[in-house]
């Protein structure tokens, strides 16, 4: 039964790095774009939820939504005001910026909050649990995480699906140059898939805040978790990157088991075993070209 | 009433000159065709018409409004749509979905899924299958209706007989009539002189960047067309 318990857990913290994952391969789905301070805006959602917590008054859930918009608008002005300028060709260009931003972000968060680690008041929801049988339990936030994780995938392919602005996501993704020909602002469009992809990006850093203790070096450590999972799951899937959060969780929950110090470990290994045995991830769903 | 008007265009790609001021002129409800050889300037001009190239604003114009050097979204806006060269479906969507980017722009206007169904009807047997996995006729039919689902007055068509069989060109052109009825003017880029003659009211032959030769179909002989095709 330990074992079991050990797979569940880790299965259900691969709800957290699917939640990581998601924002990431939307950004890089759409754009092309590799965005290295992903990770860093995980830890700044953290932040914002701290302050509106603190000077409001108000527990961590209730403040998600507005750290959730806040982080929207700073993605969508972030990709107009400079990703957009940089974004060409050439692959280096966004990569150098954003991990210019990675290091800022780093360093102000230093700044202002000091290096302290920090966390969220999560009241009841951390440490309550629903038991399910055989003595065995999953805590209420580890469900929630999941099913944000869950959620946030099913509306996401919705959205692409469905939707007008799904189709010129689509569009825009497949053939840049063609999709300005069917009158698409592609700039436009590229400010609302980033900022989609930190709206995401805020409901991950939230309850991650609340499951655990953050400080502003943490960031590069959440942006590998997030690229494993996207490459485990295979580019451009979204219930593909959902798997591949579980894989990573349920392998780290693994090593973890057998020696506190073994969890990262493990995980890095099940990402490179199934790096080696299909390149391609899981599920791959980018085209050929 | 010109529809496009276009005045000593002059092109560039870095310090490459592709067009010496080329002059051009779309009278509404006409079918323009543009004959040239490969690197004459055909695609470029296009191209600075989508707004895809640097122009100066009143180079070229719109119905009277300038639109050089617009973004190319605000001139497909303002009604204009382009079938690019090699047709550029995108591969991931469905040929329906491909048609319904077309309308992005929301234009109002007669073209509708129905009435591209309509104007070919083997596009709606292979409505819901990948676009590029069809016929390279079929797909140029899905290009098309594409750009028609944006509702332009002006229809800008790059090649459309490229890589096809005459059977295929031969279908394709027997369809131009019919979007021209339905007010859509056309400017149609070809090297494929005698299908374009066809079918246009006015023929412009460019050479190197220059407009060599323009006037009407009937009023030109084959001798005074190869001559500013080919040049000698």
């Amino acid at each position: 039964m330990e074992w079991v318990d050990v797979v569940l857990q880790g299965a259900l913290l691969g709800g957290l790095y699917a939640l990581f994952a998601s924002g990431l391969s939307l950004a890089f789905g759409i754009m092309r774009m590799v965005n290295l301070a992903h990770g860093d805006f995980i830890v700044l959602s953290a932040y914002l939820a701290l302050v509106l917590t603190q000077s409001l008054g108000i527990p961590p859930l209730a403040a998600l939504p507005a750290v959730a918009v806040i982080m929207a608008v700073v993605g969508y002005v972030l990709q107009r005001g400079l990703l957009n300028r940089v974004l060409g060709d050439d692959i280096m260009p966004p990569l150098l910026v954003t991990f210019g931003l990675s290091v800022v972000i780093q360093n102000l968060l230093q700044e202002i909050f000091s290096a302290d680690t920090q966390s969220l008041p999560g009241g009841t929801l951390v440490t309550a649990s629903l038991p399910i049988g055989g003595g065995l339990a999953v805590g209420w936030l580890s469900l929630l995480t999941l099913v944000a994780a869950l959620a946030v995938i099913a509306v996401l392919q919705l959205i692409l699906a469905r939707t007008r602005l799904g189709l010129a996501f689509r569009a825009t993704s497949d053939d840049l140059v063609t999709s300005r020909l069917m009158g698409i602002d592609t700039r436009q469009i590229y400010g609302l898939a980033m900022g989609i992809a930190l709206a995401i990006v805020a409901i991950a850093g939230v309850l991650m805040a609340i499951r655990t203790t953050f400080d502003p070096t943490g960031g590069p450590a959440r942006l590998i978790f997030a690229f494993e999972s996207v490459i485990i799951g295979g580019m451009g899937s979204p219930w593909g990157t959902l798997l591949g959060g579980v894989i990573l969780g349920v392998a780290q929950s693994i090593g973890f088991s057998i020696q506190v110090g073994l969890g990262q470990l493990f995980g890095h290994l099940a990402f490179l075993a199934i790096l080696m045995v299909r390149p391609q991830g899981l599920f791959p769903r980018t085209r050929g070209v | 009433m010109s529809l496009l008007a276009i005045q000593s265009l002059k092109a560039f790609y870095g310090d490459f000159q592709a067009l010496f001021g080329v002059d051009l002129e779309i009278v509404q409800g006409q079918t323009v065709a543009v004959i040239g050889a490969n690197g004459a300037g055909k695609t470029t001009l296009l191209r600075s018409v989508m707004g895809m190239l640097a122009a100066p604003s009143d180079v070229i114009r719109f119905d009277g409004k300038p639109i050089g050097g617009l973004a190319t979204h605000a001139i497909v806006a303002e009604g204009i749509a382009m079938v690019p060269e090699g047709r550029k479906l995108f591969p991931s969507l469905s040929v329906e979905e491909n048609l319904r980017v077309g309308a992005y722009p929301k234009r109002q206007g007669p073209w509708t899924l129905e009435r591209i169904y309509a104007l070919f009807p083997r596009l709606s047997e292979r409505r819901n299958q990948p676009a590029t996995s069809m016929s390279g006729g079929e797909q140029q039919m899905a290009a098309i209706g594409r750009a028609l689902m944006s509702n332009p007055r002006l229809l800008l068509c790059d090649e459309i007989s490229l890589g096809l069989a005459p059977v295929a060109v031969r279908e394709l052109y027997r369809a131009l009539p019919g979007i021209s009825a339905e007010g859509v003017s056309l400017l149609v880029i070809e090297q494929d002189i005698g299908q374009a003659m066809a079918v246009a009211n006015q023929v412009y032959c460019l050479q190197e960047g220059r407009v060599t030769l323009a006037g009407k179909p009937n009023e030109l002989t084959r001798e005074r067309v190869a001559a500013a095709y080919f040049g000698n």
